[in-house]
């Protein structure tokens, strides 16, 4: 350790990088107040008429864009803090030898927090599986990892409203401990490659190092998130929003309630089939999202295409392949995406 | 020294890599850097969270790009 703190720069006292972070949220809040007179200011400044389709588009796009971006900024930061107290590590720890049913809601809830990135689901399902966590309740933090995070659950607040993110919230870590129970039943320990059986994986006893870290010091992890995930998520949000802009302007609202309504119990498949092949970070299925609802489609079938885009991506079941075979892929496919067609149908007959 | 960087080929563990490679010039330290991109090596060498590294077959560091200053401190501890 002494060889470590020689190296260190030299350290801003914490009171300054409590103050900092204090008067930038103070700054974001000032700003985010005036987006729309903003937004709309802009928008007048354009030679189109503000109640034209065009007119509507450029008008969404504009308050959209901002919108978005820093409530990104803000939840990725406050995030990146909060995960600086979490690791794949701890979470192995508490859910190795966990039962199935208690371990499944562990596993979900934990995959809202833990730090997870989908090129690395490979080595942590491995460590994993091989720690002793059961397979469903590896499949339940694996289901609840992506789609049930933090940029989903509050930009759904921000755009759409507070209901519908607490709705999406619950729901999403439903299916995602009933999937993995139902996996877990299912004993298919077996259709897993057969090098991953035999696997011994290393459990190197990391001293990690975050036991030690300070407040700054998370701080700055906050900031490494931001600039990582809002850098590569930013193209995603802008196709977002701009395809939200055009069926806010464009499509007309008997079209979008007869294509996705209530009444058309179809669309509801539809939706989950049309989101496995579209691969969008839950930042750029957001604004659509807003867009469609707006328009008059109905809450179930729009929540199931978000989940199905979210969820089930053929991306990541690539890279899932390596240590899956494809029955159990199928398996995992089949049982995720009935999950999200309950939850299509269960919303769109009560609302 | 002989130095393993752990990852599947993500940009961060790429980064990472370049941030051992400059490291250990700087502090003239002659390493051999390898890049283990298989999933099965990286899953036996314990490493959870990508890009991870080891010093002379010991993990120091998962899950994200190192500090530069305690990466130097692996590097000359190691």
């Amino acid at each position: 350790m002494t060889t470590e703190t020689q190296h260190l720069p030299e350290r801003r006292p914490d009171w300054l990088w409590h103050a900092g972070v204090a008067a930038f949220v103070v700054g974001w809040w000032l700003i985010y107040r005036q987006l729309i007179p903003f937004s709309e200011w802009l928008t007048s400044l354009l030679p189109v008429d503000r109640h034209s389709h065009a007119g509507e588009a450029i008008a969404f796009f504009l308050y959209d864009t901002p919108k978005v971006m820093m409530l990104l900024t803000l939840i990725v930061f406050a995030m990146g803090v909060v995960r600086s107290f979490f690791s794949p590590e701890k979470t192995r720890a508490l859910l190795s030898g966990k039962r199935e049913g208690v371990g499944n809601v562990m596993a979900a809830a934990l995959g809202i927090v833990t730090p997870f990135c989908s090129c690395s689901a490979v080595p942590l399902f491995i460590g994993f599986v091989s720690a002793g966590v059961p397979l469903g309740v590896t499949f339940s933090f694996l289901v609840a990892a992506p789609m049930v995070n933090e940029v989903a659950v509050f930009l759904l607040w921000g755009l759409v409203g507070w209901q519908v993110a607490a709705i999406y919230l619950v729901f999403g870590l439903m299916v995602a401990i009933v999937a993995g129970w139902m996996i877990g039943r299912f004993h298919l320990e077996g259709w897993l490659q057969d090098w991953v059986r035999d696997i011994h994986a290393g459990t190197a006893d990391l001293d990690i190092p975050d036991k030690n870290l300070s407040m700054p010091d998370r701080y700055r992890m906050g900031i490494e998130a931001v600039r990582e995930i809002v850098g590569k998520v930013w193209v995603w949000i802008i196709l977002g929003i701009s395809l939200g802009a055009l069926i806010h302007g464009y499509v007309p609202e008997d079209l979008m309630a007869r294509i996705m309504g209530v009444d058309a119990w179809w669309s509801v498949p539809a939706a989950v089939v049309i989101g496995i092949p579209m691969y969008t970070n839950a930042a750029g299925v957001i604004p659509i999202v807003e867009a469609l609802l707006a328009k008059g489609a109905a809450l179930g079938t729009v929540l199931a295409f978000m989940m199905s885009v979210i969820a089930l991506s053929l991306p990541e079941m690539l890279i899932l392949r390596q240590v899956l075979t494809l029955r159990l892929i199928a398996v995992f496919v089949g049982v995720v995406g009935s999950g999200i067609l309950a939850v299509g149908f269960l919303f769109n007959a009560i609302f | 020294m002989d130095i393993k960087v752990y990852g599947p080929g993500c940009k961060r563990c790429e980064t990472t890599e370049q941030m051992v490679r400059e490291a250990a010039a700087k502090l003239g330290i002659e390493a051999q850097v390898e890049k283990v991109t298989d999933p099965r090596q990286i899953a036996m060498a314990g490493v959870m969270s990508t890009p991870g590294i080891a010093v002379n077959g010991k993990l120091v560091h998962a899950g994200g790009l190192p500090d530069p200053a305690k990466l130097e401190g692996w590097l000359q501890n190691g």
